[in-house]
Formats: C-alpha cells, structure tokens, sequence
C-alpha cells in the first residue's frame, strides 16, 4: 500500500498491457486470478437473493425469475466454471503452501490433491441430497 | 511502522478460497441452472424452505459464509490484481476493494439478524 509520503519520484516501469499474453504460465495465472471477478459477482447475486428472501415471497420470487433468463443461466454456466477452475488451482496449491511431513519424508503432493476432490465430491453430494430431502 | 493487516484479509482471503472450491460449485449449479433450467423442480429452492434455512441457527451462518468469504476472496484478487494489469494501487483503491467486500458482508449480515 501506498502508504509513505515523500519527496522522492521514483521511475514506475510502465506496464505493457498484453504481457500476460506471452506465454502459457501466465495465461493459466490471470485466468486463475480472473475467476475472483465471477466470485465476487455471485456473491452480489447472492446477498441480493438474500434480500429479495427478506422481503417476502413475491419478492423472492422475481430473484427466481430473473435467474430463469437465459442470460443469466448462460452467466451462471461461466461463474460454475470459474469456480471449478479456481477449485483446481486451490486444491494444487495446497500441499505446496503447507508441508505435511511423514517421518524425515514429507507426503506427496498427489494423496492430498486427490483428497480435495473427494471432500468437494462429499461436500457437493450432501448439499445436493439436503436440498433435495429437506 | 504501522502494524500490518494484511493478515486479517489474507485469512479472510483462505477461508473464502476454500468456500469458493467446496461449496460454491454445488451452490452456483444448483440457484444459477439446475433449478432455473428445471432440471431439478422449483421447490427445491421454495421461498419456505429458504426462508426456514436464513432464520435457522445453523443455516444463517452459512448463508453468511457463502456470501462474506467468497466476496473477501474475490476483492483480495482484484485489488492485487490491479498491479498486474498496470495499475499502480493506492490507499483508495484499497478502500474500495475491502470497503465494498466490507459492505456487502455487513448487509448480509444485518439481513439474516433482521429475519431471526
């Protein structure tokens, strides 16, 4: 943060506006970071559902028919595949942001990335069946 | 030197990283198309049901979880990301990006103890 004051004007290299362009790594990291903006929309969509929920139900009711456009169902593909995309950067990233040793061996990268998928293969399913029982 | 509190958004960047890759898919599929599409019938998203999860002591904090962590997450990454895309970020636009992540977590928040 730019958070010092001060005298001095240092030289700001400037940005080229397609670097990320050049080559895969750096298409796969603005995608990964990109996906924060589809995120960041549903949860508005969300908090206004929440809303139209505490008005009453004719007001919920038109949150509803609005997410029936196709508009919308076609956004909402795109914020699904965002959020499976992120969850596959986010479950890679794990055992790199957190060694977990085995004795001097610390444990493999694969074990825990697959444990991941299992957890959201769970935690989806449950969802899934509470919603549908309840 | 002022105390950092980039802990405290990156820990609320974590949390919302890990809602965003569990429960967010099975979410996002079942308000944005399974119901909409009627794949699945529409009173499995019921105004009573619902309204029953939002008042109840274990569904509101997740309704609040579902909406604060992920939105933390999201303005976190835009506002780092700024930088990437050339811009050179200041103390506003540090504002902006955690005062609305702030904002829209609050009026979660007031919602769900309004409807209690």
């Amino acid at each position: 943060m730019d958070s010092m004051q001060s005298k001095r004007k240092p030289y700001v290299r400037p940005v080229e506006k397609g670097w990320w362009l050049k080559n895969n790594f750096y298409i796969h990291y603005m995608l990964r970071e990109g996906t924060s903006v589809f995120v960041s929309i549903y949860a508005v969509i969300l908090l206004v559902g929440l809303l139209r929920l505490s008005q009453g139900a004719s007001a919920f009711q038109g949150w509803q028919d609005a997410l029936s456009h196709p508009l919308s169902v076609l956004f909402h593909l795109v914020v699904l595949a965002a959020c499976l995309f992120h969850a596959k950067t986010w479950f890679e990233l794990a055992p790199k942001a957190m060694r977990i040793m085995h004795g001097e061996e610390p444990i493999p990268d694969k074990p825990i990335v697959l444990a991941q998928y299992i957890a959201l293969a769970a935690v989806s399913l449950l969802v899934l069946v509470v919603a549908l029982v309840a | 030197m002022r105390r950092s509190d980039e802990p405290i958004y990156w820990g609320l960047f974590g949390a919302g990283g890990v809602v965003t890759a569990m429960l967010l898919p099975i979410v996002v599929l079942l308000t944005g198309i399974l119901v909409p599409i009627g794949i699945l019938p529409a009173d499995t998203l019921s105004y009573d049901k619902l309204h029953g999860l939002a008042t109840s002591w274990w569904g509101a904090p997740i309704l609040l979880a579902l909406i604060a962590l992920p939105i933390f997450h999201g303005m976190h990454r835009i506002y780092h990301g700024l930088h990437d895309l050339g811009i050179h970020t200041t103390r506003l636009h540090h504002y902006l990006c955690y005062g609305f992540a702030f904002l829209v977590s609050a009026a979660a928040l007031t919602l769900l103890v309004q409807m209690a």
